[in-house]
């Protein structure tokens, strides 16, 4: 029996984690996660949820005592935002490396200095190369689906998995959405196994110093060095998108929802111009390009990126090889370079024959207010300037500057 | 589930002296035990055995009279920190002959 309810983000997320199974919760509060873990603590304490909650003192703590819980082969969540995530980053590489299936919901805000509680995307763009799966969702229904699925996925691949959705957005929103049946939850995501589980009766050595080379262990086995650790983690992120497509049809299969888990296009067939976004920014487009074709005829799309890191830059290139112009925008940047979407839209493209004219605009920062009609006038002056200078075209366009 | 298709490579491995290398080369300071104090030493029973259980590099054996792997003994202190009866010193590799250090 499934469970309609209306609820803000955060709890959509609180139960997705119950749901799922979690067995041990260790968290921070920061704004905006903090209503999440609230949930998950209240519900521990009143024991709704059978899990251990354990009270951190900060977040690099929180991640490591979920290293160390799925390391004793325990399903472990934490959740986090903006200054907090950034705090973890040293763990979040451990975690990767040590191929740690923990599934972390991160609630995308701006980073400090100068100090803001508001939505875009720096927090995890700053974390894009740790060796996390990243995805993102565009509402309460996604936050649902793609956090009950990533730990599917996350167990499946032993990569651990970050499920982005925007602060405030979505996480203090309240929207209709509808909760899977626990029976069937349980069926679709079978208890967490480990082989590697600590084991006082199996005693191994995990995650010790590696030598340059590989080496031969006490008991005379290969194993692999940093690099070629390494080098599996980089194969096995791209072969995740696979994985994560079959995870998505059999969740479709018993659930109902689902489909395009990797890239979701809107209005693509016929476009001659695509926008590509992440996160809520690709539902608003939805009014945007319905806007712009209705008013002024121009036949334009939108393709949300929905898993940015594995990136899918062979689907992403393939959906926009019939297009004239792509127009990236999103909610962060690498600075001294560019959008850093845009940056690797470009770079996916390259090695495709069809070649679009691309175009960067930076929005939202540190929650700047995002007027659809605003989005609507850019693209539209946009998609009637493909002759731009070289320069001029891969130069970031700042949207709702008030300087 | 894991998923069969993937290899999961970790540094995973049996633990045993050895596994970071021959790190008894990284040594400036030995263990010394003084076996009138240490316990399973002076009763002839297997008791305590703390610095065998808390050597990192399994350098320690697990024997009336604990032994040291120089070999693998990184001189790194925590079997005298954690020895309940101070029974280990740590002693400059400089004050053994011909240099100390086997390496
Ligand atoms: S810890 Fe100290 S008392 Fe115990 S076995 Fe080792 S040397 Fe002896
Ligand atoms: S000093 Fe003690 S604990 Fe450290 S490596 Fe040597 S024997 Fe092991």
């Amino acid at each position: 029996m499934s469970n309609k309810c209306i609820d803000s983000g955060n709890n959509a997320a609180a139960h997705a984690a119950r749901l799922a199974g979690v067995e041990v919760v260790a968290a921070y509060p920061i704004t905006p996660q903090t209503p999440l873990t609230e949930k998950l603590s209240e519900w521990v304490a009143s024991g709704e949820m059978d899990a251990e909650y354990v009270a951190v003192e900060s977040e690099h703590s929180a991640l490591g005592v979920c290293i160390g819980a799925a390391s004793a082969g325990v399903r472990a969540f934490t959740a986090t935002s903006a200054n907090g995530l950034l705090y973890m980053s040293e763990q979040l590489h451990w975690a990767a490396g040590a191929r740690l299936p923990l599934v972390m919901c991160v609630v995308n805000r701006g980073v400090g200095a100068p100090w803001s509680v508001w939505n875009d995307h720096q927090d995890a763009m700053s974390q894009r190369d740790t060796g996390w799966i990243q995805l993102f969702v565009k509402d309460h229904q996604e936050i649902v689906d793609v956090t009950i699925k990533a730990f599917r996925l996350a167990e499946a691949v032993h990569i651990p998995v970050m499920v982005n959705y925007d602060g405030y957005y979505l996480s203090h929103t309240y929207m209709p959405f509808e909760l899977p049946d626990a029976e069937a939850v349980r069926a679709f995501l079978p208890p967490y196994v480990y082989k590697h589980a600590l084991d006082p009766q199996r005693p191994e050595n995990l995650n010790s110093v590696t030598l340059p080379d590989a080496r031969r262990d006490a008991g005379g086995v290969l194993r692999g060095g940093y690099m070629d650790i390494r080098h599996n983690l980089q194969q096995e992120m791209h072969q995740a998108l696979a994985v994560w497509e079959e995870i998505d049809a059999d969740y479709r299969q018993r659930f109902g929802r689902g489909g395009a888990p990797v890239l979701e296009a809107y209005r693509l067939e016929d476009a001659e111009f695509v926008v590509v976004a992440m996160g809520t920014l690709a539902n608003q487009f939805r009014d945007v390009v319905d806007r712009l074709r209705q008013e002024d005829g121009i036949r334009v799309g939108v393709l949300a990126v929905q898993v940015y890191r594995p990136f899918p830059a062979r689907q992403l290139a393939e959906a926009l090889q019939a297009a004239r112009g792509v127009m990236v925008f999103e909610k962060g940047l690498s600075y001294g370079h560019q959008g850093a979407l845009f940056a690797d839209v470009k770079s996916a493209l390259y090695p495709w024959p069809a070649r679009p004219v691309l175009r960067n605009f930076i929005v939202g920062i540190g929650g700047r207010e995002i007027p659809t009609n605003e989005l609507c006038r850019n693209l539209k002056q946009a998609c009637g300037q493909d002759e731009l200078p070289p320069e001029v075209a891969d130069t970031p366009n700042w949207i709702g500057l008030q300087l | 589930m894991p998923d069969s298709r993937f290899k999961i490579m970790t540094s995973a491995a049996t633990s045993g002296p050895g596994d970071a290398g021959r790190t008894g080369s990284w040594r400036v300071e030995r263990p010394v035990i003084d076996y009138s104090r240490c316990t399973p030493a002076r009763t002839g029973r297997h008791a305590c055995h703390l610095c065998w259980f808390y050597c990192p590099d399994v350098a320690v054996s697990k024997t009336i009279e604990p032994q040291f792997d120089l070999d693998y003994c990184k001189g790194c202190g925590i079997c005298a920190e954690e020895c309940p009866v101070g029974a280990i010193t740590m002693v400059a590799e400089e004050t053994f002959a011909e240099g100390g250090a086997d390496e």
